[in-house]
């Protein structure tokens, strides 16, 4: 770890942030359009290989540095952390459970930006239910052929490849023993990408129902080179998402905490500004309050990961908390700017609508309860 | 080629200034620094110089405390090859600036010495001009192209009416000015090599140079706030105002 280096990465990235980001965001985000430029950007800071092991080609980030660095775009654009998460949750399946062989052919690829993933995990009526999956993946000679249909599927339109969950036995008992994954590269077979989805928030990226229509995949695309791997690889990878779901919360957070304070000390009504009255400073106080307790949360779980403990127990907190805070925090911003909040010339309408996400992506704020109080009654048995 | 440049730290042109109370300096609790942008501008001209022609290095230079570490730092992260800070804790004046400077150029054996026209806390531009007469070198200010052949550099400067070219023979000063080039930032995989590359400490008062300064700031000042504009009836009444009360028609 080298505390220098980390705070020059992350003042970096919030220097693209300022001239890159803020002062484009709204508008590519209310014409719901892809930021090619922001993302060539993220490419040629090397962000598509943040966590990726430097050996691997990639800057091999600590995860607490990670989730610093996506709050930091997050402050900017929300949606840029989405374009760097399932990208990165794929490289984290690769880097510790691929085979020697896809581990050269997939990292180096993947953290210089030419190779760009993501995850294929929710269908239709499938989402936090992961083992009731229906997509299935039969070997025929050297290929497996996909066949199934996915939702919500982000990167799946500007990627080049997804990390695909099937059920290689769908008789398997239990069920989470016949997933595999499968790292799927498009071509011209497929798999077929529909249109973007139209969302409340999480704008401009493309989130996308995918469809694989009897896909031949190659055998040797099939992660860790055996079948019935596959939950477990990506229950390993969950708490990377949550961590940088929950950052993407400080993000918004801070943005919309920032957005009020500013704004809190120019408006005046009745003679002062409305800072100096004590209904707005309540809320500035209960805003600052929130962010700094979601990031520290943050921090801890983060920190947790990068000593190899186990951290499903923090990384849902974090994930809850900050995302419950974030929600709360946008709309308190609304209320301090008034009229002007509700507008589109001021950021906070935005943050208020993209929020919600965080609250239901990377598994619902009611799941991260199911599993905190699984984890925290094994942790204090009677 | 080796390239000096050297930088300064100013503040970040987006913070707000605030002079203190008793008008000896500036408020400096919550500024961002940054490198001076004309001097970003002249490592970002070094770097492209170095891609160029190979062999070349570019070695940074700043003159100030080790908090200055921070912004050569990121020359480095740029793709500066070294650098070295110069410690000083007290004001040097633009002209024990230039000696400081033609020294390191001199021990560096340096063919260019390229540096923002002016650094955008005082506007003095003063440096790269002392620096040139220092060190006997030929200069050229306010450069908006600089172009190579063999040992002989042509640069394109702006100046009041126009554009104008000069051409003359290495070792030389050239100060860089807004239209050169776009500085490119400083990707993270070049923030961690910057970590192993070379940075250099030498105390100011090692160098055996006369640095009292020859000018002194006696005080700051903000600048007047601006007055509200003022609406007029008719064009006549504007043009009797402009000519009876602001005096310029």
């Amino acid at each position: 770890m080298d505390e220098v280096q980390d705070r020059d990465i992350i003042a970096a990235v919030r220097g693209f942030v300022e001239r890159e980001v803020i002062p484009f965001a709204s508008d590519f985000e209310h014409r719901d359009e892809y930021p090619h430029p922001m993302v060539a950007g993220l490419k040629s800071l090397g962000l598509f290989g943040a966590t990726i092991p430097a050996e691997h080609g990639g800057l091999g980030l600590s995860f607490a540095t990670y989730a610093r660095v996506m709050e930091e775009l997050s402050r900017g654009w929300m949606s840029l952390a989405g374009v760097i998460n399932s990208h990165l949750i794929m490289a984290f399946i690769i880097t510790h459970h691929g085979t020697a062989a896809q581990k050269e052919y997939f990292l180096p690829a993947m953290a210089r930006g030419d190779k760009r993933g993501g995850l294929a995990l929710t269908e239709p009526h499938a989402g936090s239910d992961v083992q009731s999956i229906r997509t299935t993946a039969v070997r025929r000679g050297d290929d497996y052929v996909l066949k199934g249909s996915k939702m919500f599927i982000t990167n799946a339109r500007n990627g080049t490849m997804l990390a695909v969950a099937a059920k290689t036995d769908p008789l398997a008992k239990p069920a989470y023993a016949g997933i595999s994954m499968f790292a799927v590269e498009k071509n011209d077979a497929g798999p077929a990408v529909g249109a973007n989805l139209k969302k409340l928030g999480y704008k401009g990226i493309d989130t996308c129902e995918v469809t694989l229509d009897d896909l031949a995949v190659p055998a040797a695309n099939l992660i860790g080179g055996a079948e019935g791997l596959g939950f477990k690889q990506v229950m390993s990878a969950l708490e990377v998402g949550r961590i940088n779901v929950a950052a993407r919360a400080v993000g918004v957070g801070q943005a919309a905490f920032e957005t009020a304070i500013h704004y809190a000390q120019q408006r005046t009504a009745f003679g002062k500004p409305i800072c100096e009255h004590q209904a707005v400073q309540l809320l500035l106080a209960d805003m600052g309050t929130g962010v700094e307790a979601a990031r520290l949360m943050v921090a801890n779980a983060a920190r947790k990961k990068d000593a190899g403990e186990r951290c499903d127990v923090e990384a849902g907190m974090a994930k809850l908390f900050a995302s419950e805070a974030c929600a709360k925090i946008s709309l308190d911003a609304m209320r301090v700017l008034g009229g002007y909040g509700f507008m589109q010339e001021f950021p906070v309408e935005r943050f208020y609508r993209d929020a919600p996400l965080m609250m239901i992506g990377e598994g619902t704020n009611e799941i991260q309860a199911l599993v905190i109080a699984r984890g925290l009654l094994a942790r204090y048995p009677a | 080629m080796k390239i000096l440049v050297p930088i300064k730290r100013v503040p970040d042109p987006a913070t707000t200034i605030r002079v203190l109370p008793d008008g000896s300096g500036i408020a400096t609790d919550n500024v961002k620094w940054v490198i001076n942008p004309f001097d970003e501008i002249a490592i970002e001209e070094a770097l492209r110089i170095k891609e160029k022609q190979a062999g070349s290095e570019v070695v940074l230079v700043t003159i100030g405390q080790s908090t200055w570490q921070e912004q050569l730092r990121t020359g480095l992260a740029m793709g500066a090859d070294r650098a070295i800070l110069v410690k000083n804790d007290g004001y040097l004046d633009p002209l024990a600036l230039a000696k400081i400077i033609a020294k390191v150029a001199a021990g560096e054996n340096a063919d260019l010495v390229l540096l923002g026209k002016q650094a955008i806390d005082d506007d003095s531009n003063q440096v790269g001009q002392m620096l040139a007469e220092l060190l006997g070198w030929p200069q050229a200010t306010f450069a908006s192209k600089v172009e190579f052949a063999d040992k002989r550099v042509t640069v394109i400067r702006e100046v009041d009416g126009g554009l104008e070219t000069i051409a003359f023979n290495l070792p030389a000063v050239v100060t860089t000015d807004l239209r050169l080039n776009e500085p490119r930032y400083a990707s993270l995989p070049g923030i961690m090599k910057a970590r192993k590359k070379e940075l250099k400490e030498v105390a100011a008062e090692s160098l055996g140079l006369d640095l009292a300064p020859k000018l002194k700031i006696k005080s700051l000042t903000a600048p007047p706030k601006r007055q509200a504009g003022r609406k007029v009836a008719s064009v006549e009444e504007l043009v009797s105002v402009l000519h009876t009360e602001a005096k310029v028609i």
